[in-house]
């Protein structure tokens, strides 16, 4: 059988906008991963837990706060306290294009700014799974 | 994972799930350390509230001091294989908690409320040591009863949407409650759907002597509790706890639940037997040239499948036996 993918989708900090995240569950459920949805205002160490117990392959993190680029570094630091290597971590949502650099500089795979299409972002996660 | 590692405890999972070469090896190195969980099954249609029972069970359960592991399926798709594992936004209150497990499953072709790899999932969060296993099926309808097979008491949870006393004499999910939940009950119509469901449940003391005839290790009768609940303030819950831990206590007491826990083994070892033979045919027909002409003068309609049954069998027995040694069941000798 082939390999499922898994996907966390999260929203890390306080934000209520949620929108942009169900959106993506949607896409990718239609795209035939499995998708696990969080719920709103996680914190890193939530995010954490739950990508560790469901096992998955991808950490989605939806943010339209601005707080992603310290957010996104307390996840990143709670998977590799949990000894998680193996997991590819996506940031997606509100990201200015200035903070690419910084995010990718500490381990993040992929961005998706507003605007990124459907099929780019699927095929990304295909890839990346498939490498 | 008897270290709690809980990245061990999750890999193990997903091995299984994918039905990996390693699975037999896991599932027989973990066999020594079965039987110490008491399993509980939460099923009823969707939306009817079981992830938030489920939390505030799990609630309870670790007030007292039990750990907990629990297993949510929600379904795939039949058309593309995806799935939204949503069950877990209403648990959100254990998500730091190192007592309580949470795993969700994708139903992945199954049809019967459960995902194929629930029973192992179950035994794996077993023989890591939690004291109690909720396992939430998908929203089912009234013939999804797969659970029964998986866990030791079943609660079935209601809502008072769910219609009136004449879906309550039908058969299938009625039958399969130790015991009944009645959610939402704030709601209109909560308090007719209590009164209607325990004045059924006597017409079926008076007449058939139990809910069901399901069979039993004990001709004593198990009268299902009722009650009404709120899952998003958690009242009742403790109600609903105290009557699954009355009907733990009767079916220990009565050796029905040894009884269960055998046939549950007898089925899975069934089920999984069924499984490799569908499979071995499967590559018979593709593999001998005998069985692959039998088979496709059905295919072509030239024989029923009845009456090529009879040549079908002995073939395909010695085809087994041929090629017993290389299947991948793990069982090496």
């Amino acid at each position: 059988m082939t390999h499922k993918i898994r996907v966390l989708v999260a929203k890390p900090g306080l934000d209520g906008h949620d929108k942009g995240a169900k959106v993506l569950v949607n896409i990718l459920r239609d795209a035939g991963m499995e998708v696990i949805y969080t719920g709103l205002h996680q914190t890193p160490e939530m995010v954490s837990r739950a990508a560790v117990q469901e096992d998955v392959d991808i950490v989605g993190l939806s943010y339209l706060s601005g707080a992603h680029v310290g957010l996104t570094q307390e996840v990143i630091n709670a998977l590799n306290e949990a000894g998680v290597e193996h997991m590819k971590v996506i940031v997606g949502g509100n990201i200015p294009e200035r903070d690419n650099d910084e995010l990718k500089a500490m381990g993040v795979a992929a961005i998706f700014a507003g605007g990124s299409s459907y099929e780019e972002i699927i095929n990304t996660f295909n890839e990346m799974i498939a490498a | 994972m008897r270290e709690g590692k809980e990245t061990a405890l999750a890999r193990l999972i997903s091995l299984v799930e994918r039905n990996d070469p390693q699975a037999p090896d896991i599932m027989r190195a973990i066999q020594p350390l079965l039987g110490n969980a008491y399993t509980i099954g939460i099923t009823g249609p969707p939306g009817a509230g079981k992830s938030s029972l489920t939390n505030k069970l799990t609630q309870q359960l670790r007030e007292q001091g039990f750990t907990v592991g629990i297993i949510a399926i929600d379904p795939s798709s039949p058309f593309t294989g995806g799935a939204v594992l949503g069950d877990r936004v209403r648990m959100e209150d254990h998500y730091l908690d190192p007592g309580v497990f949470i795993r969700s499953l994708a139903s992945r072709g199954s049809h019967g409320g459960l995902a194929e790899a629930t029973k192992d999932a179950i035994k794996i969060l077993d023989a890591s040591g939690k004291d109690f296993i909720i396992v939430e099926t998908v929203g089912v309808g009234q013939t999804e009863l797969d659970v029964i097979q998986a866990v030791d008491t079943v609660a079935v949870v209601l809502v008072p949407e769910g219609g009136d006393a004449i879906q309550m004499l039908k058969a299938g999910l009625m039958e399969i409650a130790d015991t009944f939940v009645v959610n939402k009950a704030d709601r209109d119509g909560a308090p007719q759907i209590v009164t209607s469901l325990k004045s059924i449940l006597h017409l079926k003391y008076s007449t058939s002597g139990n809910i069901t005839r399901r069979e039993s290790a004990t001709d004593e009768i198990w009268e299902v509790p009722v009650c009404a609940t709120q899952g998003m303030s958690g009242e009742g819950v403790d109600e609903m706890l105290a009557s699954i831990n009355k009907h733990r206590d009767f079916i220990t007491r009565t050796g029905e639940l040894d009884r269960r826990r055998r046939e549950r083994r007898r089925e899975d070892l069934m089920s999984k037997l069924q499984f490799l033979m569908r499979d071995t045919l499967q590559t018979a027909c593709a593999d001998s040239g005998d069985i692959g002409e039998i088979v496709e003068r059905v295919v072509t309609g030239v024989d029923a499948s009845h009456s090529v049954i009879k040549e079908l069998l002995p073939l395909t027995l010695d085809y087994m036996r041929n090629q017993s040694k290389n299947i991948s069941t793990g069982v090496t000798s």
